[in-house]
């Protein structure tokens, strides 16, 4: 017998078996670009459904919950080719009744999708990109990110440096726009945390083949060269989103320093190797589904679709309009296996969470660090927060 | 009902005669046994000396840890082995296991110790287990990531709390059906009824309050909530919980708060912060109620709590990253 919510009474839902009743379906859809972007690692490359399977697992559980509640949560699959239109796409989605988007977008597709269902009330969730700008100056009311910023990216991994006592950066960019952004919010966490960049270099890409039989002899030529003749440092910064050059520099370093950023040590919402806080659970059920490794894009997309089914089960509701009243409200948290409550900035719809430190093989350490003080939430330790934000949310 | 283990005796064979160790030892000597989650052992420790006593190597990952009713064994949840281990208490060695589901982390026996019930936080069900049998008879569906446990005095109603979908689950334990199913806050990871059966206490680490439900109504008629000057709000992590027999004061350890609260059973008001160690996980009263014992999950210790004076009197260092602990009679 299907169970029935019959009254609300306090803070607490009580449920009793009633007369069966047709369950509420929440529908979410999932828009997404088609193909992988190439790495340099092999062992990096993305799969084909990097970001959905996570969704699809925050499906699973939402569904467990919503049994006991009459709830069905469903999934629609949008893959955008280049040249596809963002809105349109969205505005489809829209059309067959589905009142939640995850995106995993660039920050002008997403910006069109999200405008384009602004009026039909359908609630964006950004799991993919990390432009600081969409949370800042193009900031939308629909538009909630769970994914980290760039900012918070590269304040959670300045916050160890420092911590570590490795305050002298040799900073090395790439020659892309996003890799220039990410030197730009890791110079603002230098000035922040009282590390001191002694000195840039800019790390051309001329393009190329990025797998060639005889790479690795080349490349142990080049990385020493290019590091080479720097001022005293403690630990080189690479800033290479684009990965073009990042991936080659740890062990290759004129001097003997660690690699962090782009490599090396990496600042990342999520990693496979993530085990603490129950954590354990949560890669071993992503793993028998998926029958793969759980990775950042994954849990951010998780994170969106469990926000969801959170709001739904705390409103008895799938109406949109209600559940981001919710998510915006005072009550929201969300359990996300990060030790603590993560909750939204009300002031840009940005997702507080700490930053996982990782090598590759192990989580090093969590960010905030110990020591970094904050009088509303330590989470506000990373990233632009209330004061400085250029966010206007209409 | 932890504090219902029935009295342990423990037979000792000296030169051919038997000898009833309990009577000859003074009357408030118990034994605690707590499982170290790191270190994959459990520290026994005699509340007499205040001190360890025996180190026992267990499986992977042991959490839930509690005596059988007739005191004869000790079962601890090995999660990474997917199974709970009995310990022969008499000579202390894992002598059995029983068959649990996949991670298995908390359970709870009915007040006959014939049934245990196991919380398997890898596939979303409760498993039944016949304990004198040491089979698996049964199994209820709950929600994702299944932790908590707990039994209703009357034994009708078992509380399952699952840490995902954030509810309190209620079995009728005679047709092994969910009842009901209580939503709470978020991450709810230990249940505990009043003595009396008139209140039932979740814990929501990751919502920091701990949820106080009418069994009767199936609903949420208060909520318990903690603030620490200097503390902020997402470090107070509310997890094990004990209520003494009198249901007149209760025990809520906060995790990395590193505070017990002691709250006024009846009003619902927090009265005392006690500072423990670091990352408070799981507490259990010695059997006269005069001391609870809680695990400090970081700082690897256990703190002894003087019940009546509200004081931390003893800090007792155990093995890595201490979890469960049960006590019982020697």
């Amino acid at each position: 017998m299907i169970r029935l919510l019959v009254g609300i009474i306090g803070l607490g839902v009580l449920i009793t078996t009633a007369l069966a009743a047709d369950p509420v379906e929440i529908g979410i859809g999932y828009l997404g670009r088609a193909g992988v972007k190439p790495t340099l690692s092999l062992v990096e490359l993305p799969a084909e459904n990097d970001g959905i399977a996570g969704v699809r697992l925050a499906i699973e559980d939402n569904n467990t919950t919503g049994k006991f509640l009459n709830q069905r949560f469903a999934l629609e699959e949008v893959r955008l080719k280049d040249g596809d239109d963002a809105a349109k796409a969205a505005v489809g989605l829209a059309d067959r009744g589905v009142g939640f988007i995850i995106a995993d977008l660039p920050a002008d597709a997403l910006l069109k999708a999200a405008d384009a269902v602004r009026d039909r009330g359908t609630v964006l969730f950004n799991a993919g990109s990390i432009d600081d700008r969409l949370r800042e100056e193009d900031c939308r009311a629909n538009l909630i990110h769970t994914a980290p910023t760039r900012s918070m990216l590269a304040d959670g991994l300045a916050q160890y440096l420092v911590w570590k006592q490795w305050k002298r950066w040799l900073l090395v960019t790439g020659s892309h726009d996003n890799d220039r952004l990410f030197a730009e919010a890791l110079r603002r966490s230098a000035t922040r945390f009282g590390a001191k960049i002694v000195q840039e270099r800019v790390f051309e890409d001329t393009g190329g083949a990025r797998r060639t039989d005889s790479g690795v002899t080349l490349i142990q030529r080049q990385m020493p060269v290019f590091t080479q003749s720097a001022p005293a440092y403690d630990v080189l910064v690479a800033a290479d989103e684009s990965e073009v050059f990042a991936p080659y520099l740890p062990y290759r370093t004129w001097d003997p320093r660690p690699v962090a950023g782009s490599a090396g040590l990496v600042p990342k919402s999520w990693d496979a190797a993530h085990d603490q806080w129950g954590a354990v659970q949560m890669q071993n059920r992503f793993l028998k589904l998926n029958s793969r490794r759980m990775t950042a894009l994954d849990m951010q997309a998780w994170t969106a679709a469990r926000m969801i089914g959170e709001a739904a089960s705390r409103t008895n509701s799938g109406d949109p309009g209600k559940l981001l009243d919710f998510l915006k409200g005072p009550n929201f948290s969300i359990a996300a296996f990060k030790g603590q409550r993560l909750t939204l900035r009300d002031w840009n719809l940005q997702l507080r969470q700490p930053i996982l430190l990782t090598d590759g093989r192990m989580v090093v350490s969590v960010s905030p660090q110990e020591g970094f003080l904050h009088q509303v939430s330590e989470l506000d330790t990373l990233g632009v927060d209330r004061p400085e934000t250029r966010c206007k949310l209409q | 009902m932890k504090m219902e283990i029935a009295l342990m005796r423990r037979h000792c064979l000296l030169f051919g005669m038997m000898v009833w160790l309990a009577g000859t030892l003074p009357a408030s000597a118990f034994i605690a046994y707590v499982s170290n989650e790191k270190s994959n052992t459990v520290s026994v420790i005699d509340t007499d000396k205040w001190a360890v006593i025996k180190t026992i190597k267990v499986g992977q990952r042991p959490r839930g840890i509690e005596f059988t009713r007739d005191g004869k064994f000790v079962l601890v949840a090995v999660g990474d082995d997917d199974t709970i281990e009995m310990i022969d208490t008499a000579t202390q060695q894992v002598v059995d296991k029983l068959p649990s589901g996949p991670d298995p982390e908390l359970f709870v026996q009915d007040a006959a110790g014939k049934t245990l019930y196991v919380a398997n936080e890898n596939d979303n069900t409760v498993t039944i287990i016949d304990v004198e049998r040491r089979v698996r008879v049964g199994d209820v569906q709950v929600g994702v990531e299944p932790e908590g446990m707990a039994i209703s005095p009357d034994g009708k109603i078992l509380i399952n709390t699952s840490e995902t979908t954030n509810m309190a689950h209620f079995i009728d334990t005679a047709s092994r059906q969910i009842v009901a199913n209580v939503l709470v806050d978020a991450r709810p990871r230990f249940a505990e009824f009043k003595r009396d059966g008139s209140e039932l206490w979740v814990s929501s680490e990751i919502g920091g309050t701990v949820s106080v439900i009418d069994p009767a109504k199936h609903a949420v008629t208060g909520k318990i909530e903690f603030a620490i000057p200097g503390m902020r709000k997402e470090a107070i992590q509310p997890v094990g919980i004990s209520i003494t027999a009198d249901a007149k004061t209760a025990f809520i350890a906060l995790g990395p708060a590193n505070r017990v609260a002691v709250v006024d059973a009846a009003s619902h008001q927090v009265t005392k912060y006690l500072l423990v160690g670091q990352r408070v996980w799981h507490m259990a009263f010695t059997p006269d109620e005069k001391y609870l014992l809680v695990t400090n999950g970081v700082s690897n210790d256990v703190s002894v709590i003087d019940v009546a004076a509200l004081k931390v009197i003893k800090t007792i260092q155990v093995g890595e990253l201490p979890w469960g602990i049960t006590i019982a009679k020697q």
